[in-house]
C-alpha cells in the first residue's frame, strides 16, 4: 500500500515534535550535573512521575504492537496486554520501594549497594545496555512504521528520523525533560485512545458479505515488482495492493449494527463472521517469488479466544512443547518489567519510597485503562476496512485515519513522540550506565560531574546510531514480539539478583554476578538459536533451530535463579569484601 | 527486609500470582473453557482478561493504602502530622528514612 501525506498531518506532527524539542531545551538548561542529568533531582512530583511511567511504558510495543497482532489475529495480542500489566504488579509489590531505598541513580547502584563490588556493577552495566537495546530495536522499528503513512516517507527515513531527533533531546536535556515529555504524552495517548475506543462503538459493525480477491505480490528475478498482476505504482495501469478488513456475516444477517455497548460489541462479534487474510509464498522457477494473501472468513468466537495467531497457535496443540513456549512467554512478561533498567530508573526522579509507590499506582490505572483499549482499537481495526495486509504494526494508525484525517494526524504525532520519549528513557539508560557502571569500574580514575555528564552525552550518540542500524535490520518483525524477547533478557539477567538480594541473606556478590551473566547470555543465546530468529533474520528453516521452542523464559530465568543459589552457597562464608574481586 | 510494606507486599504478590496463572494455565491447557461465553454473551477469556487487570489496580490500591497507614506512624512525620497509626509496629526496625537526594541543590 501506499500513503498519501496529508499536509494536515504533516503540520500537526512537526508542531508536535517541536513542542517536545522546545520543552526539551528549555527543562534541559537546568541539568548540568548529573544527579540533575540522570535523576532529575529526584524533585518529580508522584502523580507527573506515574503519568511518565505510562509514557515510557505505553510505547510502539503497545500502541502499535498489540492493535496490530489483534487486528490481524485477535484475542492473542491481548495476552501481551495482560502480561505487560501483570509485570506492574511484581515492580510494585516486590521491588519498587528497595529500588529506591538502596539505589542513587542506576539499577546497579541498588544491586550494589551492600557490597560495593566492581564486579557486579561491571556485570549490572553490561546487563543494562543488553537489555536496552534490545527493547530499543522495537521502539525504532515502530518510529519507522509510524511515519510511512504519515509523511509518505520510507520506513528507514522514519528512523533514522526518530535517532536523529531523540540524539538531540538527550544530549540536551537529560531526566527532566524525558519525564515532562513522557508525561504529556502518556497523557495524551491515553485521551485520544479513549476518544479512538468511542468512535469505534459508535460506528459498530458492517457486513460486506462478497468476499474480497485474493492479493498477490510477485518479485521478479530481475527485481521489478507486480502487485495484483501490475506494475507496482499509482498511476492507472499500475497495482498497488488494497486495504482490507471486513465483516463477512453479522448475527441475524443484518447489514449495520449501529452503535454498540461496550459488552455488545464483544458478544456481537462473537457471533460475526470475520474475513482474516493469510499470507503464503511461492518460489517460481524463473527466480520470482509470489506472495500471495487470501480472504479467510473466520468465526467470531475462534477470534475472541486465545490461540489464533502462529505466536499462540501452540496452545491450541496437543503438542507439550508447543504449550511451553506460551507459557514461557506469559512468565517472562510477568517477571519482565521489575528488571527493565528504563523503568528501574524512573524510581530516582521522584523524592522517596512513598513517592516511588503512589506513581507506580498511577502508572498502573493509566496502563491497566489503556490495555483494555487495545483489545477495542484491535478488533476495530479488523473491521475497519482500512488495514495493510503487509504490515500488522500499521493497524492502530490506519484505523485513526478511516475515521477521520485530522484524529489520525493527532494520534500519529502523540505515537511517535511517544516513541521518541521512550527511547530517549532507554538512551538514558544506557548512557547513565556506561559512566557509571562500566567506567567506574573498569578505571580507577575520579570523574568530575561535568565529565561524567559530558561522557554520558557521548555514550548516548553512540547507543543512539546503533539502534537507528538495529531498527532498518529488523523492520519484518511484529514489534511486541520484539519486546517480548527484550522482557525475557531483562527478567533472567536481572530479575534473580534483584529478588534474591532484597530476600536471601545469604546472597553473595559472586552469585549475583554470574548470575546476571549466565541468565543474560542463556536467554540472549536462545533467542539467536530459536526457530523465530531462524526463519525471520537469517531466513533459515525453522526446523534446523536447535533449541525446542522460541521464547527462552521458563528455562534461563530459573536458570538465573539456580545459578545464584548454587555461587552464593559455594562462595558463602567468606563473603567479607574481599580484595580478589578486585579484579573483576 | 522483614520490614512490614515487604511482607503486605509479598501476600498481596502471591495472590496475584495465582490469579494469574490460573488464567495461564487455562489458557494453556483447557482452551474450551475459555471460549464458553458465561454472561452477556461474552467469553471468559475476554471476561479474565479483564478481571486480571482490574485486580492489578484493585491490589495497587490496596497496598497502597495498607503501606500509608505504616509510612505515617513510624519513620514519617513529614507527610502527614499529628495522625499516629494505631496498629504500627513501632518496634519493628524501620528502615533509613528514604534516602537522600544526592543532588547538589
Amino acid at each position: 500500500m501506499t500513503h498519501e501525506p496529508s499536509p494536515l498531518a504533516i503540520g500537526i506532527f512537526l508542531a508536535m515534535v517541536g513542542v517536545t524539542l522546545g520543552i526539551s531545551f528549555y527543562l534541559g538548561r537546568k541539568a548540568k550535573d548529573s544527579a540533575g542529568y540522570f535523576a532529575a533531582h529526584g524533585q518529580i512530583p508522584w502523580f507527573v512521575n506515574g503519568v511518565a511511567f505510562a509514557g515510557d511504558y505505553l510505547s510502539a510495543a503497545s500502541f502499535l504492537g498489540i492493535c496490530g497482532m489483534i487486528a490481524f489475529y485477535g484475542y492473542d495480542g491481548f495476552l501481551y496486554s495482560i502480561g505487560y500489566l501483570a509485570g506492574w504488579i511484581v515492580a510494585l509489590l516486590v521491588v519498587a520501594e528497595p529500588m529506591k531505598r538502596l539505589g542513587k541513580f542506576t539499577f546497579a547502584d541498588a544491586l550494589n549497594a551492600k557490597f560495593n563490588s566492581p564486579g557486579i556493577k561491571l556485570a549490572a552495566g553490561v546487563s543494562t545496555l543488553a537489555v536496552s537495546v534490545f527493547y530499543l530495536i522495537p521502539q525504532m522499528v515502530g518510529a519507522g512504521v509510524l511515519v510511512q503513512p504519515l509523511l509518505g516517507l520510507p520506513h528507514w527515513a522514519g528512523v533514522v528520523l526518530v535517532g536523529a531527533v531523540v540524539i538531540v533531546i538527550v544530549v540536551t536535556a537529560g531526566m527532566v525533560s524525558t519525564t515532562w515529555v513522557q508525561f504529556i504524552k502518556g497523557g495524551l495517548l491515553v485521551a485520544f485512545s479513549t476518544v479512538l475506543t468511542v468512535m469505534i462503538l459508535q460506528r459498530g459493525f458492517e457486513a460486506t458479505p462478497e468476499l474480497p480477491a485474493s492479493q498477490t505480490i510477485v518479485k521478479q528475478a530481475d527485481g521489478t515488482v507486480l502487485v495484483n498482476g501490475l506494475p507496482k505504482g499509482d498511476s492507472p495501469g499500475e497495482g498497488q495492493l488494497q486495504p482490507v478488513g471486513s465483516i463477512s456475516k453479522l448475527p441475524g444477517g443484518v447489514e449495520k449494527t449501529g452503535p454498540l455497548g461496550p459488552l455488545e460489541f464483544f458478544s456481537t462479534l462473537e457471533q460475526s463472521e470475520v474475513v482474516l487474510w493469510s499470507k503464503s509464498e511461492a518460489k517460481g522457477d524463473d527466480g520470482s517469488t509470489t506472495t500471495t494473501f487470501s480472504p479467510k472468513p473466520t468465526p467470531g468466537s475462534q477470534i475472541l479466544q486465545p490461540g489464533a495467531s502462529p505466536t499462540f497457535a501452540g496452545i491450541r496443540s496437543d503438542n507439550f512443547t508447543d504449550k511451553l513456549n506460551f507459557l514461557s512467554l506469559m512468565l517472562a512478561l510477568f517477571c519482565g518489567t521489575a528488571s527493565l533498567p528504563h523503568i528501574l530508573i524512573r524510581y530516582y526522579t521522584v523524592k522517596d519510597e512513598a513517592a516511588a509507590r503512589k506513581s507506580t499506582i498511577v502508572g498502573i490505572a493509566c496502563i491497566g485503562f489503556f490495555y483494555v483499549l487495545t483489545l477495542y482499537m484491535g478488533l476495530g481495526a479488523m473491521t475497519s476496512g482500512a488495514l495493510d495486509v503487509t504490515d500488522s504494526n500499521m493497524a492502530a494508525p490506519l484505523l485513526a485515519r478511516s475515521m477521520s484525517e485530522l484524529l489520525f494526524a493527532i494520534i500519529s504525532a502523540i505515537a511517535f513522540t511517544t516513541v521518541l520519549g521512550t527511547v530517549s528513557g532507554l538512551i538514558l539508560a544506557s548512557a547513565g550506565a556506561v559512566t557509571h557502571d562500566l567506567l567506574e569500574s573498569v578505571t580507577t580514575v575520579h570523574l568530575t560531574d561535568v565529565q561524567r555528564v559530558r561522557i554520558a552525552k557521548m555514550a548516548a550518540v553512540v547507543v543512539g546510531v546503533i539502534a537507528i542500524f538495529l531498527g532498518i535490520a529488523f523492520k519484518a518483525l511484529n514489534v511486541s514480539y520484539l519486546v517480548g524477547w527484550a522482557f525475557s533478557v531483562a527478567a533472567s539477567a536481572n530479575l534473580p539478583a534483584l529478588v534474591m538480594l532484597l530476600f536471601w541473606k545469604r546472597t553473595t556478590k559472586e552469585g549475583i554476578i554470574v548470575a546476571i551473566l549466565v541468565g543474560m547470555i542463556s536467554s540472549l543465546g536462545w533467542i539467536l538459536l530459536s526457530g523465530d530468529t531462524f526463519a525471520a533474520v537469517y531466513g533459515l528453516p525453522k526446523e534446523n533451530s536447535p533449541v525446542p521452542f522460541s521464547q527462552p523464559g521458563i528455562v534461563t530465568i530459573p536458570l538465573g535463579f539456580i545459578t545464584l543459589i548454587a555461587v552464593s552457597l559455594l562462595t558463602g562464608g567468606k563473603s567479607q569484601p574481599s580484595p580478589a574481586l578486585q579484579r573483576s | 527486609m522483614a520490614n512490614r510494606n515487604a511482607r503486605i507486599g509479598l501476600i498481596l504478590f502471591v495472590i496475584y500470582l495465582a490469579f494469574y496463572g490460573g488464567f495461564v494455565l487455562l489458557a494453556a491447557f483447557s482452551p474450551a473453557t475459555m471460549a464458553r461465553t458465561p454472561w452477556a454473551g461474552v467469553n471468559l477469556a475476554i471476561w479474565y482478561g479483564f478481571a486480571l487487570i482490574a485486580a492489578a489496580l484493585l491490589l495497587a490500591l490496596i497496598y497502597g493504602y495498607l503501606c500509608r497507614i505504616e509510612v505515617v506512624g513510624t519513620h514519617d512525620p513529614k507527610s502527614e502530622p499529628g495522625r499516629p497509626a494505631p496498629g504500627a509496629r513501632n518496634s519493628a526496625p524501620t528502615p533509613p528514612p528514604a534516602s537522600t537526594n544526592k543532588g547538589g541543590h
